[in-house]
């Protein structure tokens, strides 16, 4: 576990050494403040409380989430430098979990940064305060979720929009296996335990109840399975794919 | 205590066996084993694609073999692989490093990797820079830099534990002359410690004769030679010829009735005449008292020690017939 903090610290200062991480952050603030005040309409709902704001999370984190997580492996395979990281004496969960817990960290700081709105609905009204922090919690665990398949999906390839695309689209099924859309594939035939293990899985259901500030051990239990469930593959994919 | 003998027992520190590795159909490494000792500076040649850098990945971890083992220092490196890769500095093919750090940055990454810390960290790593002579780019970003200092950075990132045991991917690959010179004063300079071995892989044979101590020769992933480079050159068709240039061209029958003359080649519309010897014979002495004798106008007179190209070009040839 020595290594773990080492390869955290790297990965972490790597985000900011581009201008990924600045533009990351800009985009996100920019597009959750559409979302709450145009989309939401966080006035007209005459709400103290930031429903509006978290409910657009599932869909923002839907592609930029993918795009922090593209580059954690595929770019290591693309430059080589997995030869170097891997014939290191650092072990596999090691270099696992510290690439995803900066990721996950850096995508923390940008949620973090959204504190303004916070202040706001304070100063309209008097909102539940715990509410608003279960809520954060929440947002973190689903971007924790998608960072986990994005991890897994980077692994997978050495082309990083390769990378991107399927975790957008791994993190679409996972958000809509709750919808009629999905769940009708399987009603006609399937048993209804598979209908509601299906439906069970779905990002949306989960976040909605911790959203409202609902904040339910068997959800916090659902997301820190998904997480270990997805970066148990990436080591996997890992140990498969190293030599490709 | 049984380690109190240890210092007179030949240790082997790497051990190679019976490793195999395949990529589909094609078998890169087949059953290749041999082993190095402490001192050894190990020059592991091959054309391109004998599996040199296949063997190399084995060795440092990043493959799984298909079969057999091979240990450092004692450590598996199949099941104790944390502990042998602790024993190695490891430069891969192409030297790659994380581009968007800088050379001070990286450095201490790895060093902490490697478990340096605090004064011992940095102790290290200015002792690398030194080696290196790398003091002018620590504050540039690794992408920055030419080809010559990126190699420079993955050889320092390779010594910075001083590991025990050094392994080098093709370092001199595309840097130039000069580069190439430096990087080969850099080998031996890390060598000149009896207890360490380095190997490195090449497909440049004057680097072999230059730093070399003993020299694996392997094609299609199969072992061909084994021995030090002057054993190689005896190996040679030319080992102990003797080139003569001349003036004029000459008639070379009477060369040819010399005892242990075995034939005559002749370059430069008969300018150069080299004269090849019987396996263990000295004819340099024989034929020197010929020229002598016929009065023939000679400008140069050399014995060769043999060609290392052609014995690796021979070896390698065979393999592929």
């Amino acid at each position: 576990m020595k290594s773990l903090g080492v390869i955290f610290k790297r990965e972490l200062g790597s985000y900011f050494a581009t201008p990924l991480a600045y533009i990351f952050i800009v985009i996100f603030l920019v597009l959750s403040a559409v979302f709450t005040f145009y989309l939401g309409g966080f006035y007209e709902g005459g709400q103290a409380d930031l429903i509006p704001f978290f409910n657009f999370h599932p869909w923002l984190y839907l592609f930029l989430v993918p795009a922090v997580a593209m580059r954690l492996w595929a770019e290591e395979r693309k430059s080589g430098t997995i030869e170097l990281l891997m014939t290191l004496p650092v072990s596999r969960s090691d270099m696992v979990l510290g690439k995803f817990l900066a990721a996950w960290v850096f995508v923390g700081i940008a949620l973090l940064l959204t504190f303004p709105i916070i202040i706001t609905v304070n100063y309209l009204g008097s909102p539940d305060n715990g509410a608003i922090f279960t809520g954060y919690l929440g947002s973190w665990l689903l971007a924790g979720g998608y960072l986990a398949i994005g991890s897994c999906m980077s692994a997978l390839t050495r082309n990083q929009v390769i990378a991107f695309i399927l975790s957008v689209v791994a993190c679409f099924v996972f958000i809509v296996s709750g919808f009629p859309l999905v769940l009708d594939l399987f009603s006609g035939w399937a048993p209804q335990w598979l209908l509601d293990t299906i439906a069970s899985l779905s990002f949306l259901i989960r976040f909605d109840a911790i959203s409202k500030g609902v904040l339910d051990l068997r959800d916090l239990l659902y997301f820190i399975s998904l997480m270990a469930a997805w970066l148990l593959a990436t080591a996997i994919v890992i140990d498969l794919k190293k030599a490709d | 205590m049984a380690s109190i003998f240890l210092g007179e027992v030949e240790e082997v520190m790497i051990k190679i066996n019976s490793l195999t590795k395949r990529f589909g159909e094609h078998v890169a490494v087949d059953n290749l084993s041999f082993e190095v000792s402490p001192g050894e500076v190990l020059g592991f040649l091959g054309p391109n694609g004998a599996g040199k850098s296949t063997t190399m990945k084995m060795l440092t971890g990043f493959l799984t073999p298909d079969g057999g083992s091979a240990s450092i220092c004692g450590f598996d490196i199949g099941t104790q692989t944390l502990q042998a890769q602790r024993q190695m500095g490891y430069l891969p093919e192409g030297a790659p490093c994380y581009g968007d750090m800088r050379v001070r940055g990286f450095l201490e990454f790895i060093a902490e990797v490697r478990g340096l810390r605090g004064a011992e960290r940095q102790r290290q790593v200015a002792r690398a820079v030194e080696q290196l002579q790398l003091e002018g780019v620590l504050g540039q970003t690794i992408e920055t830099l030419s080809k010559g200092f990126k190699r420079r950075v993955g050889l320092a990132q390779a010594i910075l534990h001083d590991p025990q045991v050094l392994i080098l991917d093709e370092p001199t690959d595309g840097l130039d002359p000069n580069q190439k010179h430096q990087v080969r004063g850099l080998i031996q300079q890390l060598a000149s410690d009896s207890n360490k071995i380095v190997v490195i892989s090449t497909h440049i044979l004057e680097e072999v004769s230059a730093v070399c101590s003993r020299a694996v020769v392997i094609a299609h992933g199969r072992l061909l030679a084994d021995g030090t480079p002057d054993e190689l050159e005896a190996r040679s068709r030319y080992h102990q010829a003797v080139t003569l240039s001349l003036q004029q061209p000459v008639d070379t029958q009477p060369l040819l009735a010399l005892p242990g003359v075995q034939g005559v080649e002749l370059a430069r519309d008969g300018h150069q005449v080299t004269v090849l010897a019987a396996p263990g014979a000295v004819i340099f002495p024989a034929v020197g008292e010929l020229a002598r004798q016929q009065q023939w106008q000679v400008q140069e007179l050399s014995v060769e020690r043999g060609r290392l190209d052609e014995v690796f070009r021979r070896l390698t040839a065979e393999e592929a017939a």
